[in-house]
């Protein structure tokens, strides 16, 4: 991490180690906050980004997700307790996706589970946990400590990732599978003895590569990188590109598609993982965990909403837009989360919470859009389907060993 | 968990615990046609109800030393006058003593003492405690009922909270208002309001403050008065010794048990709350012994329920985080005396003897013996209230010998300096403040036992040594007592119960929580 | 200030504090012929700007604006009459071993601050912000409303229960048992479900114990927290801010939207009696004779002053004085202003940080402003007293001279009596001292800068703004006096035992800082008794 020139008061946000390489590519100087980092939003087009997602390799500075080291003789017991899936299926080595809830089965924040070894695991999510995180550790011999500024992350995602990093010095990494991890030397060019982890995760829903590694190495990886991937028209990426895949992928992003129910004000805001559709996270067979009572009571009550995919006409992003049942705008049945166009599908798409009756897949229901044409608003109400997600999910993302493409 | 035996468990019922709130509760469920089994780790029954020998020869209330909040309904339906429970004094009169100052009856209906110091407060007693009492009395199926829970749709919520608003609405315009006004207010405004005698206002702000960690300046003092008298309405026989301890007593309702069925097994310490398929189902015994169960009723304190007997990964995080907050500190330490000959008080009627006499001479000397808690310090002045068993009941000493019972604050539980290096000054601080009141008393001592708060978490087994088993305060009570999502007697673990003084209505040899306890549970079963 | 002209009014307000003439300002603005009387010669009560010194302008008593209702600031246009109301630019604590904690109103920064001293504190706050938010959710829609009378049946009264019942319910279960917990908590007590670091609740717990004669240990102090916590300025939800020109800006802004209105204000026209005909109240006596009408009479002066001081107790029940005198208002807050020849350097502030623009605090931990607390208990001014100090006049320049600042300087506790018998010349001094040299021991060059300094003990603000003891909410806000009971039960809602006589100041629902509430709401109380509504 680069030291510290201006005291907090002055400069509130982190820089991350890759930061002076961003600025260096940015051209419009687009930057926004992001968990207390400062992260770039467009480097040069949102498009041109996008692209590159789907058809070359992109970087993406993930240093601001918020990781935790959970080590300790009760780590496993602890994470089961905390975490919808079962923890204890996951096996060395790997990498799960899972969410966490409140004692009412509301969600608090999704993230991914690293499995380092018997007794030692990282988390990473979105925001800050550590309050929640400590509190459900009483009772268990655990550690949890927040190594967010320990370890720069960086994702490289995209078809021709598995290439450039072959390229970049990580031979074996097209052995790598979906969500498993491997340690890999750096070549010694870049840091003699420097020991990297790799885990082949990520947010695009593409082929691609999460790089974990220590803050000093994080430069010479950056232009190391650049440098296997020119050939393959490697570029930065910002958060606005990446929304666009996410979205296409059917992800969710917390405090968008839901609300984190430890930041909640009003009731009657939380979501449920069965609601976001991630009921497939919860395992009630494996034990205790926090909100099982809740959410076992809650699966066998007949839904009341779901957080579902759209294809809306038109192709202007259904952004914040009221969903209604009838054209005329007078029953309102939901709303959209997130919306985008997405430029690979070529459809108008968007994830958004619905209720019952009109949630199921092939419903039709309508978007309130607000068109500006040339500064005369006007307002249209497009028709708007129920599908299923992902959107896009291309088989090269689960290859083994990925192609070079 | 490795389960007990596959098809029908051993018992319906077992009740971890054998304090008097335990056996009340296994009494009701054996009543109740269900087979009981109470587990007590200590090699008597009673918890913190008993009677023990302190000195050779010399018997007392270990913990508790009066009872007085024992419904008569209770008494009567599990007949321990028939079982053995007598009383060596009933009726015991309450007198407030000082040093240098006369001895003064705390006696609403004869406030003819009390006249010679204040013509005015002898004028305003009896009407004071008049309306105590209605007030009190409006506030009976708050204490007695399990608490409703809010915002659910239930009819038996609804109906609790109807017969609470209508049992307070009856009251009339201006006690309801009065109940609505003081019910949150700190015991000396009230007192203040009323009487000017320091004496008197000490006297009766100590039973306010009597076992909870708060001041006479605390607001929502009033509120433990109020409850106080509540219980001693429907227990009717007012303050009252029972031959042979408090002990007895227990040992009546052990009787009950097992009259009605039930097993009692001593000696016998639970280690751990079985859980099979996401009920509790049984109990595992420090021997390894596994006994299962349809359902587990602990009378243990939240905090060892919870956190040690369960275990907090059978419960979720926020639930586990509020059992944390609990507070669960007590500050009041009991001392006991042997003595060689009969106490004298000076100024002091023998006939007043039999009763309980209290030591806080002002409402400011409480308060002042309060403000050490606040810093984790033990009162230089503690507040002292005081029997001496052995002037009804000859059978707790030697010939000749007595016994000096005394409840003491403020002693937190998380003294500063530690309590192995103080426990020896302050039981010297406390002789010393009874001498003054009862000179010669500290050459009559031959032995004394003082137990501190964490002496009690250790002997009883009550995490933070409270006898209320956690803080008795207005964010404590009622419908958020222990913590809410327990507060009905249920825990969030199926088959799961309370029974103990952390529910609703806290402590004090009362039986209410074990009582309400039984009904919650057999209310679930039907 | 304009002088009576008719000698019968609609409505006379005794006392031109802010409630009185936010009260004033609806009556009049209903079409009421109103008269506000006033016993000073200026108006504005607690809510002054004074010159008392060369060039600069005190707000002598009350000295920050952010309880002050919106809704009352729109449809008074009090902007339109000269109202500015500036955020404060966060805050700092200091601690005696030379340590700080600074809020920031920057999230990232504050985050950063708070994690200097305990970074799983940092991440908690968001957890305490939130259930403080909560809080205000619930009881922000019951500010502006008549409490209503639990014991009556009167429609009104059942509607009004009804609403709180629904309003609570609305929480859903798990929040209404919070608060019910919060309501009855003690402020230390529920910092510690939040936070392990000592200064943080150091920190937060002052809010809870200013102008309250309660520590915080004490249940219900939580509540005080939450009373501080209920202004808003500009969406920024628990923000403080100043008024520019002083907190007299705020009572010139009313008394000018309020003549606008047609309203006339006597100004030196103390009221020696209210007037009471036939149970009926039916105007004023004013100190030297002159009687003035009116069917309307409300009164800003607090309870026990109205009743027992301008009334005949033979007018009232005898209960209800009895009641009256029961009312507990305690003087526990001083307050010293201070003309500084330039600003005091705080070594403890890091150099650059905002923090010196916002209030300072002085105290350690919650156990040092609990034995404050005691200090007072015993009838003597705090010998470390808890001090909210802010200098207006980096923000505000019309406040002092160029280069020099005005400090206003808030402490915590003061007893209204001492136990070594009244206040004097000598004790005054001496308790200025006291302050004084705390602040001293965290400004090096402090006391050489002050040029001017007024000290006000409880017993001083009570004889010149005329506040019983000295309380600067007219009233504790204990369980005992808050809502239905304020100021006492069955008289909650704004109506005296006379026909015709209301109260509108702090001594009612919602109570004390410079909010407008209670006078808002008593306008409503009688209009509608009227038969009008506004």
């Amino acid at each position: 991490m680069l030291s510290e020139s201006e005291p907090h008061y002055r400069q509130p946000l982190l820089k991350t180690p890759f930061h002076e390489r961003a600025r260096a590519l940015s051209q419009v100087d687009s930057f926004i906050a992001w968990a207390g980092y400062t992260t770039v939003d467009v480097f040069t087009f949102v498009e041109q980004e996008y692209f590159a997602i789907r058809n070359a390799t992109t970087l993406y500075d993930l240093t601001p997700m918020v990781k935790y080291r959970i080590a300790g003789h009760d780590a496993l017991p602890y994470l089961n307790r905390l975490m919808t899936r079962d923890i204890g299926k996951l096996k060395h080595s790997r990498v799960a996706y899972s969410v966490w809830c409140n004692d009412d089965g509301h969600l608090i924040d999704d993230g991914t589970v690293f499995r380092l070894s018997d007794t030692e695991f990282r988390l990473c999510s979105g925001e800050r946990q550590l309050d929640w995180l400590l509190d459900s550790g009483l009772g268990f011999d655990v550690q949890i400590t927040e190594v967010t500024d320990e370890t720069a992350a960086l994702a490289v995602q995209g078809p021709t990732s598995c290439a450039v990093l072959t390229a970049f010095g990580l031979s074996g990494i097209a052995q790598l599978k979906p969500f498993e991890l491997a340690w890999f030397a750096l070549p010694p060019a870049l840091g003699a003895g420097s020991q990297i982890m790799v885990s082949r995760t990520g947010f695009t829903g593409d082929l691609g590569y999460e790089l974990w590694m220590r803050p000093e190495d994080a430069e010479s990886v950056w232009d190391a990188l650049m440098d296997a991937g020119r050939e393959c028209a490697i570029r930065p990426i910002g958060s606005r590109a990446l929304n666009m895949a996410r979205i296409e992928a059917g992800f969710v992003l917390p405090n968008v598609d839901f609300v984190s129910s430890e930041r909640s004000l009003r009731f009657g805001t939380e979501r449920t993982p069965i609601e976001l559709g991630l009921g497939w996270l919860v395992d009630f067979n494996k034990g205790h965990f926090t909100g099982r009572r809740a959410l076992f009571d809650e699966q066998r009550r007949a839904p009341r909403r779901r957080l579902v995919g759209l294809d809306i006409e038109g192709n202007k992003p259904a952004h914040n837009a009221l969903l209604y049942a009838d054209k005329a705008g007078k029953h309102q049945v939901g709303s959209v989360t997130s919306a985008t166009w997405s430029p690979t599908c070529k459809r108008n798409i968007a994830l958004a919470m619905v209720d019952a009756p009109h949630m199921r897949t092939g419903s039709t229901v309508w978007a309130e859009i607000y068109l500006n044409r040339e500064l005369v608003w006007e307002r249209r109400m497009a028709r708007a389907q129920v599908v299923e997600r992902p959107f896009f999910a291309p088989e090269r993302r689960r290859a083994s060993p990925p192609a070079d493409y | 968990m490795a389960g007990a035996a596959v098809g029908a468990p051993d018992y319906d019922c077992i009740v971890i615990g054998g304090g008097h709130n335990g056996l009340v509760c296994a009494a009701y469920l054996a009543r109740s046609g269900r087979s009981v089994l109470v587990l007590e780790a200590a090699n008597q029954v009673g918890g913190a109800a008993v009677t023990r020998e302190f000195a050779p020869g010399f018997k007392v209330s270990a913990c508790a030393h009066l009872l007085h909040l024992m419904p008569g309904s209770m008494i009567r339906d599990l007949g321990l006058d028939s079982r053995g429970l007598q009383m060596a004094a009933t009726g015991m009169p309450t007198t407030a003593i000082a040093p240098d100052q006369s001895p003064l009856p705390i006696n609403p209906d004869n406030p003819a003492v009390l006249a010679g110091r204040s013509g005015a407060d002898a004028a305003a007693f009896p009407a004071y405690h008049a309306r105590l009492r209605r007030l009190a009395e409006a506030l009976h199926p708050v204490l007695d009922r399990v608490p409703p829970r809010l915002g659910t749709d239930s009819w038996q919520a609804r109906l609790s909270w109807l017969r609470i608003g209508w049992r307070i609405r009856r009251l009339g315009r201006r006690d309801m208002r009065e109940l609505l006004r003081i019910g949150g207010m700190c015991v000396q405004d009230l007192l203040d309001e009323h009487f000017e005698t320091p004496l008197l206002k000490g006297a009766l702000g100590f039973d306010a403050v009597l076992g909870t960690r708060a001041g006479p300046r605390s607001p929502g003092s009033v509120f433990p008065l109020l409850y106080r008298m509540a219980a001693e309405v429907q227990g009717g026989s007012a303050l009252a010794q029972p031959v042979g301890g408090l002990g007895a007593l227990s040992d009546a309702l052990a009787r009950a048990v097992l009259a009605a069925g039930g097993a009692i097994r001593t000696a016998t310490v639970v280690r751990r709350i079985l859980v099979q398929n996401d009920r509790a189902a049984g109990v595992v015994l420090e021997s390894g012994e596994q006994i299962s169960a349809a359902n587990v009723i602990s009378n243990a304190d939240p905090k060892t329920t919870f956190l040690q007997l369960l275990g907090v990964e059978y419960l979720d995080t926020g639930f586990v985080r509020r059992i944390a907050h609990l507070r669960a500190h007590g500050v009041t330490a009991k001392l006991h005396l042997a003595l060689n000959r009969l106490p004298q008080f000076t100024g002091l009627p023998h006939s007043a003897l039999i009763g309980r006499l209290l030591l806080a001479p002002s409402l400011d000397y409480i308060e002042r013996a309060f403000n050490h808690a606040k810093y984790r310090e033990f009162s230089s002045q503690p507040i002292i209230e005081i029997t001496v068993p052995t002037a009804s009941d000859a059978s707790l000493a030697p010939a000749g010998g007595h016994v000096l019972s005394a409840v003491v604050q403020y002693a937190p539980y998380e003294l500063a300096a530690g309590w192995q290096h103080e426990r020896a000054r302050f039981a010297d601080l406390i002789i010393d403040a009874l001498e003054r009141c009862a000179p010669g008393l500290r050459a009559s001592v031959e032995s004394a036992e003082l137990l501190t708060p964490p002496d009690i978490e250790r002997q009883f087994r009550i995490s933070g040594g409270h006898w209320h088993h956690a803080e008795l305060a207005l964010d404590q009570f009622f419908i958020v007592r222990p913590v809410p999502g327990a507060s009905q007697y249920r825990t969030p673990l199926g088959g799961l119960y309370l029974c103990g003084a952390g529910c609703h209505p806290g402590g004090g040899v009362m039986g209410i929580a074990g009582r309400n306890a039984a009904r919650a549970l057999i209310r679930e079963a039907a | 200030m304009g002088s009576g002209g008719s000698a019968r009014h609609d409505a006379i307000i005794v006392g031109a504090g802010h409630n009185g003439l936010v009260a004033a300002c609806y009556l009049a603005r209903a079409g009421l012929d109103v008269l506000v009387l006033e016993r000073n010669p200026y108006v504005g009560g607690a809510a002054v700007s004074r010159s008392l010194y060369d060039g600069f302008t005190y707000s002598n008593c009350s000295y920050v604006c952010s309880l002050l209702r919106t809704e009352i600031i729109r449809e008074l246009n009090l902007p339109g009459y000269g109202l500015q109301i500036i955020p404060y630019e966060g805050g700092c604590t200091m601690m005696r071993d030379g340590g700080h904690l600074a809020l920031y109103d920057n999230h990232d920064a504050l985050r950063r601050e708070i994690a200097r001293h305990s970074r799983r504190d940092a991440e908690s706050y968001e957890r305490y912000l939130r259930d403080m938010l909560r809080q205000c959710r619930f009881i922000k829609p019951l500010l502006l409303r008549e409490p209503p009378d639990p014991t009556s049946f009167k429609p009104r009264d059942i509607m009004e229960l009804l609403y709180l019942g629904k309003h609570f319910h609305r929480l859903g279960e798990q929040r209404m048992y919070e608060t019910v917990r919060f309501w009855t908590m003690s402020c230390a007590d529920f910092l510690d479900e939040y936070f392990d670091s000592e200064i943080i609740k150091a920190h937060l717990a002052g809010s809870s114990i200013i102008g309250t004669a309660l520590g915080p240990r004490s249940p219900g102090t939580a509540y005080v927290l939450l009373h501080h916590y209920m202004g808003n300025i500009d969406g920024a939800v628990g923000a403080w801010g100043f008024a520019r020109g002083g907190m007299g800006a705020v009572t010139q802004a009313l008394a000018a939207s309020f003549q606008a209105s047609g309203g006339k204000i006597r100004s030196s026209a103390p009221v020696d009696q209210i007037l009471v005909r036939a149970g009926r109240a039916g105007g004023v006596v004013l100190a030297d004779g002159e009687e003035i009408q009116a069917g309307i009479v409300v009164s800003n002066l607090d309870v026990r002053r109205t009743f027992l001081d301008i009334m005949d107790a033979g007018d009232l029940p005898d209960e209800f004085v009895s009641q009256v005198r029961n009312f507990k208002i305690r003087g526990s807050s001083g307050k010293l202003n201070i003309a500084l020849d330039a600003l005091p350097h705080f070594p403890a502030i890091p150099h650059g940080s905002p923090s010196i623009r916002g209030d300072l605090h002085v105290t350690d931990s919650i156990e040092m402003l609990e034995r404050a607390y005691d200090d007072w208990k015993e009838g003597r001014w705090s010998r470390a007293p808890y001090i909210d100090m802010l200098m207006p006049s980096q923000i505000d320049p019309t406040l002092a001279p160029s280069g020099k600042h005005y400090m206003s300087v808030f402490v915590q506790y003061c007893p209204y009596k001492l136990a070594d018998g009244e206040w004097d010349a000598a004790k005054r001094a001496a308790f200025g001292r006291t302050v004084i040299d705390t602040i001293a021991e965290h400004s090096p060059d402090f006391k050489d800068l002050i040029l001017h300094a007024e000290i006000r003990t409880p017993w001083d603000l009570e004889k010149e703004v005329g506040l019983t003891e000295g309380n600067i909410f007219q009233g504790e806000l204990t369980f005992d006096q808050l809502l239905f009971n304020r100021p006492i039960p069955g008289y909650a809602q704004y109506r005296a035992p006379v026909r015709g006589m209301y109260m509108c100041g702090s001594s009612t629902h919602p109570g004390g800082g410079v909010m407008g509430a209670p006078g808002a709401n008593a306008a409503g109380a009688i209009l509608r008794d009227l038969g009008r509504t506004h």
